[in-house]
Order: structure tokens, then C-alpha cells, then sequence
């Protein structure tokens, strides 16, 4: 029991470490979910409730907030997020193939995680590098002007580093 | 001594700079000759990606591209060691020639990271004129006379909105700079933070003195890791030079400037929906007025301003109006930034004068389609804007001819599309991505988009009926005029020129049941010719779904039920032998 006690208070050590600097105002509500997020890999629901009861901020508002943005995620991710750019210059030279090549390779649907829960991948609308399309990221590393194969062959040698490592 | 310098930013870094970097460093520090490595932001030329400058001894500056580890080595050896510079493979002079760099002028030529080398390039010379011999009225009487115009894509005079600003009394007011490029096929603002964040935050104490603000924020999108954390590098360090703070340059103005990070919503380019976003709530646009000039953030007075045209602000400053309008046309002064991609050979970061030709952009500076495919379209504007035709290229770009195309100037998104591209999934593209950004607050743009969508992913499904083009003609028209934001009254753009200047396509479509480029998958099969296919097999081992049998120097097959139609076969075939209809 005891074990699960230290456990639970390292769960929520993180929080009120980004709670202190909380001051009560309104704006700060954003960048609080950003840390979170951070911090537990998604927007877990007794953090939001636990969230509300500390700021005063309705769930329903919070909820709203969370829900609005793309970035926040209410369910947990795989280790590793793999972007894959549907910007314009991606979309004209072939993105979907890629996504195709990918999704294929690790057996999910776009925006599903991994059984093993190293990947998940995700759409993004533009990562921004459109002059090296077609561009996905994995994890922290971009890879551009990418076929199915190279995109496939990008995701193998990652995997292979990230269950070596 | 020497200089060896990486290009890292965004597409640097993805293209492998930091492996080429480490390389380079490791060679220098072996050579132990004092070489230093360093890095700069954007050196605009994205398709050379990864780039190295050598600095020689007497300032001679050579530039390579395409540089890969073998190649840092090959350049380390001969030119940095051996003193005699590699000629070829250096990168292209006339991506360079036509540019005039007043944006850029410091991006891909300085440490982003290095206050230093900003001031060595005259950063921060602007703010000290502003605040040590200028008047808040006589800044917004020069801006004015530059005749800037807000580089976002509306293209609103910034003396004007500067003196709409300044004209409300408040205790205290806020200026904010929008970074939330939100654009797909758009990287200049990115570029620009990555490359000069100072020129940005310049801008931002120089237009906060002007209008009376002395708190600033930059909304900046969270996708831009790079950009935010060189930013926050450049406010501790203009901090800690007194560029920020109190009492600047011994003026008694005080500014302070805070980075908030966007949450990934495009509607927050709206000035009103970021402001809702900053303050912690849904980014849904305001109604207007009152404009945020009168009750902006926090409802006090505020102003907001693109990265570009921020980044203006200092050189205009420096030089004064009148070189600022000396380039350009005589309706619209400066420069303008693009991202110039797709079926390009140069794609990158481009800044021509006011009043180049879209045909001089794309061939001069972006030498040509790819691969000597028929250029088709031109893509401004992004999802705001529109395809201006091959017919057209040698409209000027300026905020009214361009409009006229019934594309945009916009934010500086250029996509060059070839006669590969379906204009008619283009149009879908676009919509579908409108659609999914619509916040939902008006009808007009949450439902009339969904039902546009509706129509568009029919006709390139091939089940589009007559009518479809009149009806998505006759909600456009609804959509443009009824919507709340920019966002809703822009987003029917793209189906509207696309049917103004490729309407055959969307018949063809319709009636045929055809896509006459062979993109939409719906309507095409892949086969394979027996009198062409030698049995080589290249094309069952490449295709992922397995969809391909044969055996040895035997006739291949398609299965179409599991043919996915990514036309791999037909790109891995050396005989032709696989045709698509």
C-alpha cells in the first residue's frame, strides 16, 4: 500500500510544482494545460477535475478550452508522436502516400497509437519546412523530401534505436 | 581567421545540419588552427538545404549546398585547410539576384542567438532613434509615410492602425505581435523568428512607444519550438542590454514583452479570436467594433501586428521613409516576403520590391517547374487565397492586381502546382481544411463550409450531378458575404478561382466521371499493359499492399479490389509497362 501512496504522491507533486505559479488570473489557464500536458503525456480527468477545484475554473470551461485546441489531447499517446505534414506543398507532392506508407507500416490508423504504445500518429497542417516536402517528425526528428520507402525506412530505424536504447 | 557557419533553421535542421555541424566541429577542433564553427538562422534557400559558409581569412564569403558529412569533410579539407574552394555545387547566385533584402537582411547572415551579431548588423538602432530624438506622434508620422501595409494578408496602412491605437487614452494599452502562422504552405514568419527574432522585437518596443503601450505580447504557434526558444533567447538578452525593461535608452519609456504559445487553432490569426486565446478562452472571434484599437485585450486599447511587418518597422526607422518607399510600386511601398514551394526547382524564402511579376518569381528566382512539367497554377494567399492561372503569370504582385485575380496578396504562402495537380481536390484541400478550422461560432461558416465540403468530396468522387458548380458558387457567394471573421468570408476563395479559371476540370469531373490529371483515386485504375511488362517483378515487391502477382518474366497483374491506387508500380516500372485511366 505503502508503494502505492509514494506513487500517488508523485503524481501529483508535478501538479501543484506547476500550480505554484498559479495567481489566479484567468489567462494563465492555457499555458497551465500546456504544462500539464507536459508533464502527464495528455489531459488526464481527475487532473482537470483537480484542476478546476484549485483555480475555480468550471470543468465545462476548462473542457471547452482543451477541447478547442488541437494540441491538447484527452487520451494517453505512445511514447513517440509521429507528425505527418498535410501543408499545401506536402498535400501537392504526395503526403497522403506517405501517410499511407506509415500507417501501413505500423499497422494503425491515422491518429491510433501502437499496441505497444511507442507510436502514435497524428496529422498536423503544416510543420512549416514546405521547401523539403513531403516532411513528417518523429519524436524531435524532422525528415524531409521523403518517399513511402524512405518514410517507411524512417520509422524502422527509429523504432530499432528507441527498443535498443 | 576562419569562419565556417551551418544554416539551422527549421529546414536546415531537418535536412541533417546538425550532423554536418558536429562533423565540422569535430574537424575544426582536431585542426586546432582557432577555426570557429558557428550556426545562423535561414539562409533562404531552402532547396540547397543543408548549407555551410566559409568565411576566409579577408572576408571572402563562399557558399556551398547540398552539404552532406562526406561532403563538410571534403569542403574542410580542400577549401577550409587547403585554401582553394570547391567550384562546384556552390550554391545558385540567381536565386540571390533579384532579391532585395530589408526583412531579411540580417536572417542567414547572423547567430539568431547572438545579440552581438545583431548589433553589428544595426539592430536596435531604429529603437534608439525612436526613443532619443523622435516623438511618439513623429514615429507614426514616419511609419505612415513609408506607406507599410499590414504584411498578414489584409494589407491595412500600419501608420493608420498605429494612430487609430494611439488615439484612446487608457492606463494601459498592449501591442501584440501575431505569430500564429497558420497558413499550411507558409514559413516566412517562422523564418524571420528563427533567423532575426530581434528585428521582431524591435518592432514591437518601437510600435508600443508610438502608441502608448507599454506591456507587449507575442502570440507565437506552438508547432515552432525552434522559433520560440530563440525568441525567448533574444527578449533575456535585449533584457540585459536595457532594450527591454525600464526607462530604455534613458527615455523614461518602459516596456516589457511576454511570449504566449499558441495552442494550435488557425482561427487564432484572427486579431479578435487571439485575443480571446490570451486571455485563456476559446480563440472565437469578437464582433466588431469595437475594434481592438478601442477595447482589445484585457478591453483595453491594443493593436496587433504580423512578424513581417514588425520586422519592417526598425530598418524604416533607421532609413527613413523615404528609402522604404523608394522600392515598390506607386500603390504599395517595400518588400514582400514569400515561401516559395511545391513543383519548384528553388523553393525557399524569397523577398522581392513590390511590383515583380508572379512569371519573375517563379522562374528567375525559383527557376522553373520541377522537372519541366507544364507550370498550371500559382497558389497565394493559402486558404484565404486562390489559383492564379499559368495565363496570368505575368500579373504584378501587389495587393490589387492580385486581387483582381481573385486570389490574395496574403501572407506570403507561393505553391507552385504543375499539370500533375487536380485543381478540383485543390479546391477540396483547402476547404476541407477551412472546415475543420471553423470555430463553430457563425452559420454561415460552420455550416455553409461543411456543405461546400460536401460537394467537393462527391465530384472528386465522382458523384457530382449538374447544378454542383452553381451550387457551391451560389453558398460562396452567402459564405463571403454573412461570415463573422476573415476566416468564414475568405474561405470559399479557393473553389471560386479554381472554378473561374478550371472549370473544364470540375466538368470533367461531373460529367465524365473523370479526373482529367489522374489524381483522384476514385476515379482512376491502375493497369498493367501486357505487350510493355517484361516480368520483372520490380513492381510486386514494390507495392505495399501486395495488390501485384506474377511470376518471373511473366505478365504482372493489378488486383483492383486491393490496389490502393498510390501509384507506386507505376513510378518503379524502367518499361512503361503500367498505365493509369
Amino acid at each position: 500500500m505503502c508503494n502505492n501512496c509514494a506513487e500517488t504522491s508523485k503524481y501529483w507533486d508535478a501538479f501543484e510544482e506547476i500550480l505554484a505559479d498559479y495567481t489566479g488570473d484567468r489567462s494563465q489557464l492555457i499555458p497551465l494545460l500546456q504544462k500539464l500536458q507536459d508533464v502527464y503525456g495528455y489531459l488526464p480527468k481527475d487532473v482537470i477535475a483537480r484542476l478546476s477545484e484549485r483555480t475555480g475554473i468550471f470543468v465545462s470551461q476548462i473542457m471547452g478550452v482543451a477541447t478547442f485546441y488541437a494540441q491538447f489531447r484527452l487520451e494517453p499517446v505512445g511514447k513517440h508522436v509521429v507528425k505527418i505534414c498535410f501543408g499545401t506543398a506536402c498535400h501537392v507532392i504526395g503526403a497522403e502516400n506517405i501517410a499511407d506508407a506509415i500507417c501501413r507500416e505500423l499497422g494503425i490508423e491515422l491518429g491510433g497509437t501502437t499496441e505497444d504504445r511507442l507510436f502514435t500518429v497524428e496529422s498536423v497542417a503544416c510543420i512549416g519546412c514546405c521547401s523539403l516536402a513531403p516532411v513528417i517528425t518523429i519524436g524531435e526528428e524532422t525528415h524531409g523530401r521523403l518517399t513511402p520507402d524512405t518514410a517507411r525506412a524512417a520509422i524502422r530505424a527509429f523504432r530499432e534505436r528507441a527498443v535498443t536504447a | 581567421m576562419k569562419k565556417i557557419i551551418i544554416g539551422l533553421g527549421s529546414c536546415g535542421i531537418a535536412a541533417g545540419g546538425l550532423k554536418v555541424k558536429e562533423t565540422l566541429q569535430h574537424l575544426a577542433d582536431d585542426a586546432n588552427l582557432g577555426i570557429t564553427v558557428g550556426e545562423t538562422g535561414c539562409m533562404g534557400m531552402c532547396y540547397a538545404e543543408p548549407m555551410v559558409e566559409v568565411v576566409d581569412d579577408g572576408g571572402q564569403s563562399t557558399i556551398y549546398g547540398g552539404v552532406d558529412e562526406a561532403r563538410a569533410a571534403e569542403i574542410f579539407n580542400h577549401h577550409v585547410i587547403g585554401g582553394t574552394p570547391l567550384t562546384e555545387a556552390a550554391a545558385d547566385a540567381d536565386f540571390l539576384a533579384r532579391q532585395v533584402r530589408i526583412v531579411l537582411e540580417r536572417c542567414g547572415a547572423i547567430d539568431p542567438e547572438s545579440i552581438d551579431d545583431a548589433l553589428g548588423m544595426d539592430a536596435y538602432v531604429g529603437l534608439e532613434k525612436a526613443l532619443k530624438t523622435m516623438t511618439p506622434q513623429a514615429v507614426i508620422d514616419e511609419v505612415t509615410a513609408s506607406g507599410i501595409k499590414g504584411r498578414g494578408g489584409a494589407g491595412f496602412p500600419t501608420g493608420l492602425k498605429w494612430k487609430f491605437a494611439a488615439g484612446y487614452e487608457a492606463e494601459q494599452k498592449y501591442i501584440i505581435c501575431n505569430a500564429d502562422e497558420g497558413d499550411p504552405g507558409a514559413f516566412m514568419d517562422r523564418s524571420i523568428l528563427e533567423g532575426d527574432p530581434h528585428s521582431v522585437i524591435e518592432g514591437l518596443i518601437i510600435g508600443g512607444y508610438a502608441i502608448g503601450a507599454t506591456k507587449g505580447y507575442i502570440y507565437a504557434r506552438a508547432e515552432y519550438p525552434i522559433a520560440i526558444r530563440r525568441l525567448k533567447i533574444a527578449i533575456e538578452q535585449a533584457e540585459a542590454r536595457g532594450f527591454l525593461g525600464e526607462n530604455i535608452f534613458g527615455s523614461g519609456f518602459d516596456f516589457r514583452l511576454t511570449i504566449k504559445e499558441g495552442a494550435g487553432a488557425f482561427v487564432c490569426g484572427e486579431e479578435t479570436a487571439l485575443i480571446e486565446s490570451i486571455e485563456g478562452s476559446r480563440g472565437m472571434p469578437r464582433i466588431r467594433p469595437p475594434f481592438p484599437a478601442e477595447r482589445g485585450l484585457f478591453d483595453k486599447p491594443s493593436n496587433i501586428n504580423n512578424v513581417e511587418t514588425l520586422a519592417n518597422i526598425g530598418w524604416i526607422i533607421r532609413k527613413g521613409a523615404d528609402a522604404f518607399a523608394a522600392l515598390g510600386t506607386d500603390e504599395s511601398n517595400g518588400t514582400k516576403v514569400f515561401a516559395l514551394a511545391g513543383k519548384v526547382n528553388r523553393g525557399g524564402l524569397v523577398e522581392i520590391p513590390i511590383g515583380m511579376t508572379i512569371r519573375e518569381v517563379v522562374d528567375d528566382i525559383g527557376g522553373g517547374t520541377k522537372g519541366g512539367k507544364a507550370l498550371k497554377a500559382v497558389q497565394m494567399g493559402g486558404p484565404s487565397g486562390g489559383c492564379i492561372p499559368a495565363e496570368l503569370m505575368d500579373t504584378v504582385i501587389d495587393y490589387k492586381p492580385l486581387a483582381e485575380t481573385g486570389a490574395i496578396m496574403g501572407s506570403g504562402g507561393m505553391i507552385v502546382m504543375d499539370e500533375d495537380n487536380c485543381m478540383v481536390d485543390i479546391a477540396r484541400y483547402f476547404l476541407q481544411f477551412t472546415q475543420s478550422e471553423s470555430c463553430g461560432k457563425c452559420t454561415f461558416c460552420k455550416i455553409g463550409t461543411k456543405r461546400m465540403l460536401e460537394t467537393l468530396e462527391r465530384i472528386t468522387q465522382g458523384e457530382g450531378a449538374d447544378g454542383d458548380v452553381e451550387k457551391l458558387e451560389k453558398l460562396a457567394d452567402q459564405i463571403k458575404t454573412n461570415a463573422l471573421c476573415g476566416l468564414g468570408q475568405t474561405a470559399p476563395n479557393p473553389v471560386l478561382t479554381t472554378i473561374q479559371y478550371f472549370r473544364d476540370e470540375y466538368d470533367a469531373h461531373i460529367r465524365d466521371k473523370k479526373c482529367p490529371t489522374k489524381q483522384c483515386k476514385a476515379l482512376i485504375r491502375f493497369d498493367i499493359l501486357p505487350d510493355k511488362c517484361v516480368g520483372c517483378t520490380i513492381c510486386a515487391k514494390k507495392c505495399p499492399v501486395h495488390a501485384i502477382s506474377g511470376k518471373v518474366k511473366e505478365l504482372h497483374v493489378i488486383d483492383h479490389d486491393t490496389c490502393t491506387k498510390c501509384g507506386i508500380c507505376k513510378d518503379v516500372c524502367k518499361f512503361d509497362a503500367v498505365v493509369v485511366e
